[in-house]
């Protein structure tokens, strides 16, 4: 007998403690529940299909290299009989044979001891040749299965990386069709999440469960097997180890899952208050609240400390107590199986083997448990992916697309409705017309809807009826990418991406030349600040530009637009947080820019507003007014009020205009 | 990280004790085991006696038992030492922020100090963790299994010179490889959220500029990278596993070989010698955990040295040692000759500001991004100290005053509009704990929040999210503002506050205000001309100089600065208008 109690068996697996599986470290989250999991997993199982091959090839590596390790401790079982049987020849008396040995054994009223002779080949001495052979023949069949092992694991870790790559090429080019309204409804740090953090709990979960559950299976089966084959008693008593540590496991999992729903409760609930209080910490010390917060932490942290010790204790509790079952059963095959020897039923080496192979066998199942539970949080990453990818994508553009030459700029909206949602409605019956070269300004109070008329020149968004059109083309009847090259966009909130600024204004077109690029930053009054930075056109941008100020990034924008020098623009003015000079080049640049284009401006700034050919005047998500600036001042209505109100210092704001709507949320 | 640790782990010296004792325990009783089954071999199976056999056995299950309850409560205090610890250190963290000036905070920056207190916090505590449950159970195994394998026999246990530096070294090559991989990797997903980020955030101009193939391009070379790095640690672990499972196996084969030679000569028991496999595989086992949770370290030291730089710092404002009282009503502001420099910065941001504001008095700051506007409004209220000159309020030194005093005295609404988690009474009484209803509608009136109060379906109690991010920016920003009024301050401070509001409510805000800050002196950082032009003065900041301090009419007529800013927002007949 070998292998003592805690030493564990020779082909199990540690989970590494790289693993994230469930309870590895006790901090895992808790496993998310899968709405529809068979449905989901088999949809996860299906991804692996272009990997068929290999996977065929997996399973029998699997498949010979459990077969090879579940021989080791037979065969070394026989090494130590061979040992044990020279020991027990050694001591026979000198000129006696076995047989006559066990005679007089038997004379002697020893029986269990003639037995356990009778039952063996003894030979005198240790017979080193055959335990040459033996011993070699088990490092032979280690070393196949360790090889085979890592073949499997070699060939599992590219299979999960490879499947992995497709599915983010899938979610990011899925990403591509889907339509505006999807990442206007969905916030960004939940795609972002979706495609980063749940994908790679997916790779998790396929590299470890994977390999782990076929490798577990076939080990519970091919141990069950030896067992059996050794001694069908001794096979009984382990068996019963099984159901006892699976109940376990099971009643300590269900009292602890309580507890990690309450340590995860607390943690978030502590997380919440630090970033809270630290988010605003100007106003809780300013407010007099600095007491209060502390006070608040600490009864949150003390919680959280009561709950995260409950649950790290009890689910601590496992290992100890499956490690008790496990000296339990030990204890039962040394002494059982040290009778039977003794009697002679079984040999001493298959004893021993018998103990490795019961250990090996109730590790499989524990495991088997755990993977379950990771299989559970990977397959609701899964569904959150599919989720993704299932949404409704754009619709397809016309087969025949009608093409424009060189775009005027003439833009017409017949009779455009439209809503976001179905029930408010929004747009109403909206006609415009705009002719080359005009100017339409659209004005109104925040939250307005201002963007919506950009959201449906752009087709971000599809109208629900009527009909914009192009130098008389239907928008529909072209393809997005050719309608949006009709147009440039000046937006506010500046996107820059991480790069250089050469290739930050080279964005407006397919392969600018170096000229081309200057030229346009020359002509939106971005040259002069950059040729002032260190590396001037070759200075780098981090994420997002956020080492240039907003004013800067937004000339870098505009430079772009004219290099793209689209026929129709679209701007919107800076509000605030512009220095003034930078703000005198936006407007000059700006202004430049709408030099023989059509313009569509989302306008600030009164004397851009007044100049306008047409001013659109939106409140509440609706146009309310429509006309030039005489015009619509003439009308008195809320154009004039909103005009009227940028003026009045507050001194002679009276009950007056509270009739204005307050139009604001 | 031993520093934080120690300091911080002190308070659970006696658990400490009792843990080191428990899992000594422990791992000697492990030892025993193997040492008892050699008995039933040698003295019970190869005689024959089935009385010692069973015997033993009982001993041995007696010992398993109390095995399973020592470890059991080495489990519960090490868990009640290790979160203990963790609580200690977050508490430690919190209390030290809170005693923070804004300048140790922006030093570090909000959001670091989130993660320190958090996720940092949790690295350690996991790592404390581990080490009380696992890693001091490796070194007492491994001791301990060497003294009962030299005493079982010490030829035998010569092969422990081959096998254990044979695992250190694969073990270290395999870990030494990995951890700069690891590291790769995070990288690389981090240039995946980047491009992800990016294109999500510019989704409109890619669309508008038809670059969405261009766009995938960059996500499939981050993608490749990722996929390529990503498998070089895979097939790295691939090789983990096998290859100790290997080194045990054979292992247990070389003890068979040599132990059956020695167990010829007579120098060895046969019992033994599974005793002694028993020992080489504990002793083993012990050296594989150490080796690979000693991966935890490095990430758990790094965060350890974050939490301490945290810890060691020490709030750059204080309560002066001998305070004075300001005068009952103060509500006069004296700003002479104050500048601000960050501490080895270049260039002041504030430079030789001198204005004063008078109770009843509104008084206004603008000036370009940059200008030192919002430094100006910290110094005020005392969130900086200046680095020369003086503030005080009505004549005496804002230093002279216990801060909360300080403090007790301003409505502040700061240029985020931040709201916390709760109802709308709970962040207007933010501002004033013992307002009645009344007074907070009076506020919601004042701020021109009252309507979309009332409209919402729980009015008052209407639930805010962490952030107020459930409420448009104008709405926030009102509420923000009715927090500040309900105070009842003698000093407003409005630190670009009206920026998301549109220009009617803007002015209807401003009317109302004036009505309510009769007394009090109000100062109002802004962007737009319209909001500030009627203020009785208006100080122009450039590049954290006065550039001029008057009234809109004066400085039209003398300071070019507030021209340049004026006529970038008005035409020239507006702005005389």
């Amino acid at each position: 007998m070998s292998k003592n109690s805690t030493s564990q068996s020779m082909t199990e697996r540690p989970s590494s403690p790289f693993a994230r599986g469930p309870g590895s470290l006790g901090m895992t989250l808790p496993a998310e529940k899968a709405r529809d999991f068979t449905g989901s997993l088999r949809r996860l199982l299906r991804m692996l299909h272009p990997e068929r091959l290999l996977i065929g090839l997996v399973m029998f590596l699997a498949l010979a290299s459990v077969f090879f390790s579940v021989l080791g401790p037979f065969l070394l079982g026989t090494a130590t009989n061979v040992v044990f049987a020279g020991v027990v020849g050694q001591d026979l008396p000198e000129g006696t044979t076995q047989q006559q040995a066990v005679d007089e054994l038997r004379a002697q009223g020893e029986t269990t001891q003639a037995d356990m002779l009778a039952n063996m080949t003894v030979t005198d001495g240790v017979d080193f040749n055959a335990l040459a052979r033996i011993t070699a023949l088990v490092a032979v069949v280690y070393l196949i299965s360790a090889v085979f092992s890592w073949g499997q694991n070699y060939i599992m870790a590219g299979v999960t990386q490879r499947t992995m790559h497709r599915l983010r090429e899938r979610v990011d080019h899925k990403l591509g069709r889907l339509p505006l309204k999807y990442f206007d409804s969905k916030s960004r740090g939940d795609v972002l999440s979706r495609v980063t953090n749940d994908i790679d709990n997916i790779s998790t979960t396929m590299q470890q469960a994977l390999t782990q559950a076929i490798t577990s299976l076939l080990t519970v089966f091919g141990v069950l097997l030896m067992m059996l084959w050794i001694s069908p008693l001794l096979a009984l008593i382990s068996l019963l180890t099984v159901p006892l540590s699976f109940l376990t496991t099971v009643l300590i999992a269900k009292r602890s899952q309580g507890q990690f729903v309450g340590q995860w409760h607390w943690t978030g609930e502590v997380n919440g208050i630090v970033e809270e209080m630290y988010t605003g910490h100007e106003l809780v010390k300013v407010y007099g609240h600095r007491q209060r917060a502390m006070a608040d932490f600490d009864e949150a942290n003390g919680k959280m400390y009561e709950s995260s010790f409950r649950a790290q204790f009890i689910s601590g509790i496992i290992q100890p107590a499956m490690m008790l079952i496990s000296n339990l059963n030990y204890v039962a095959i040394a002494v059982v199986g040290g009778v039977r020897v003794a009697t002679g039923a079984i040999s001493l080496g298959e004893v021993q083997a018998f103990i490795q192979y019961s250990r090996q066998f109730t590790m499989p199942i524990t495991q088997l448990a755990s993977i379950t539970n990771l299989l559970q949080s990977g397959v609701a990453s899964a569904e959150r992916v599919f989720e993704l990818l299932d949404a409704a994508e754009e619709d397809p553009d016309p087969v025949r697309p009608l093409h424009i030459g060189r775009p005027t700029g003439d833009v017409e909206l017949e009779n455009v409705n439209f809503r976001y949602s179905p029930d408010v409605p929004l747009i109403e019956d909206l006609n415009l017309s705009v002719q080359p070269g005009e100017t339409v300004a659209i004005v109104g109070p925040t939250g307005a809807g201002k963007t919506t008329v950009v959201n449906l020149l752009m087709r971000f968004y599809e109208i629900d009826s009527g009909r914009i059109l192009i130098d008389g083309v239907d928008t529909h009847e072209m393809t997005r990418d050719d309608l949006r090259r009709c147009f440039g966009m000046v937006l506010q909130d500046t996107w820059l991406f991480k790069g250089t600024i050469e290739e930050n204004i080279a964005y407006g077109a397919e392969d600018p030349t170096a000229a081309q690029v200057d030229e346009a930053a020359v002509a939106a009054c971005a040259d002069h600040f950059i040729s002032t930075l260190p590396d001037g056109y070759d200075a780098v941008l981090d994420d997002d530009g956020a080492n240039l100020s907003a004013g800067e990034r937004q000339l870098i924008t505009i430079a772009r637009a004219f290099l793209s020098d689209p026929a129709i623009l679209i701007l919107d003015e800076a509000t605030s947080s512009v220095d003034t000079r930078t703000e005198v080049l936006i407007q000059e640049g700006m202004a430049r820019l709408r030099q023989g284009r059509t313009s569509f401006i989302i306008a600030h700034r009164l004397s851009t507003i007044r100049d306008a050919d047409t001013i659109v005047v939106m409140d509440a998500g609706q146009i309310i007014e429509q006309g030039g600036h005489e015009e619509l001042m003439a009308a008195r209505g809320f154009y004039y009020d909103l005009y009227q109100s940028q003026f009045r210092s507050s001194y002679d704001q009276t009950a007056d205009n509270s009739q204005a709507v307050d139009s604001s949320y | 990280m031993i520093q934080l640790i120690r300091d911080f782990l002190r308070p659970y010296r006696t658990s400490l004790v009792v843990i080191i004792l428990l899992v000594t325990t422990q791992s000697l009783a492990n030892l025993y085991l193997p040492f008892l089954n050699a008995d039933i071999i040698n003295d019970g199976v190869v005689t024959g006696d089935i009385g010692y056999i069973v015997e033993v056995g009982v001993l041995m299950l007696g010992i398993s038992l109390a095995l399973g309850v020592v470890a059991i409560i080495a489990v519960y205090f090490s868990a009640r030492t290790a979160m203990g610890f963790g609580r200690d250190v977050r508490r430690s963290m919190f209390h030290a922020v809170e005693s923070f000036s804004l300048q140790e905070v922006n030093k570090f920056g909000k959001p670091s100090l989130i993660t320190r207190n958090t996720n940092d916090v949790q690295q350690v505590q996991m790592l404390v963790l581990v080490a009380l449950t696992t890693l001091i159970a490796a070194p007492i195994t491994a001791i301990g299994g060497v003294i009962m394998a030299l005493r079982t026999n010490v030829q035998l246990s010569a092969l422990l010179l081959f096998i254990v530096p044979i695992m250190a070294v694969v073990i270290g090559a395999i870990v030494s490889q990995a951890v700069p991989l690891f590291r790769s990797v995070q990288t690389k997903i981090d240039g995946i959220n980047a491009v992800l980020r990016e294109n999500l955030a510019g989704i409109r101009v890619i669309r508008a500029f038809v670059r969405t193939r261009s766009e995938e391009a960059r996500f499939e070379r981050a993608n490749d990278e990722l996929t390529d790095t990503s498998l070089r640690v895979a097939r790295l672990f691939a090789l983990m596993m096998p290859a100790l499972m290997l080194i045990f196996n054979l292992s247990s084969v070389a003890v068979i070989w040599f132990g059956g030679h020695l167990v010829n000569s007579g120098d060895i028991q046969i019992g033994d010698l599974t005793a002694f496999l028993a020992y080489i595989m504990q002793i083993l086992f012990s050296v594989m955990m150490a080796v690979m949770l000693m991966t935890m370290v490095p990430r758990a030291a790094a965060s350890a040295e974050r939490i301490q730089q945290v810890l060691q710092t020490s709030p750059g404002i204080s309560d002066p040692a001998d305070p004075k009282s300001l005068p009952p009503s103060g509500a006069s502001i004296e700003v002479r000759n104050a500048s601000f420099q960050y501490p080895g910065a270049q260039d002041p941001v504030l430079c030789d500001v001198s204005f004063e504001i008078r109770p009843g008095q509104f008084t206004a700051v603008v000036g370009g991004t940059g200008s030192g506007k919002t430094t100006l409004v910290n110094l005020i209220t005392r969130l900086y100290d200046v680095s020369s000159g003086q503030i005080a309020i009505d004549g005496v030194d804002v230093r002279a005053v216990p801060q909360e005093k300080l403090w007790s005295r301003f409505g502040l609404v700061p240029q985020q509009a931040f709201l916390f988690r709760g109802s709308i009474a709970s962040n207007v009484r933010f501002g004033a704990e013992d307002a009645s209803n009344e007074e907070v509608w009076q506020a919601l009136q004042i701020a021109q929040a009252d309507s979309f109060v009332t409209q919402l379906a729980d009015g008052l109690d209407s639930e805010i999210d962490q952030g107020g991010s459930n409420v448009s920016g104008g709405q926030r920003q009102r509420l923000a503002i009715a927090r500040a009024v309900v105070r009842q301050a003698p000093i407003y401070i409005f630190d670009d506050s009206f920026s998301a509001l549109d220009y009617t409510t803007d002015a209807r805000l401003r009317a109302a205000l004036r009505q309510h800050t009769r007394d009090s002196a109000v100062l109002v950082v802004a962007q737009r001309i319209s909001t500030i032009r009627d203020a009785d003065q208006i100080v122009v900041l450039d590049r954290g100089t006065v550039a001029g301090i008057g009234t809109h009419e004066s400085l039209m007529a003398d300071c070019e600065t507030y021209r340049e800013i004026v006529l970038s927002q008005l035409t020239e007949t507006e702005a005389e208008a």
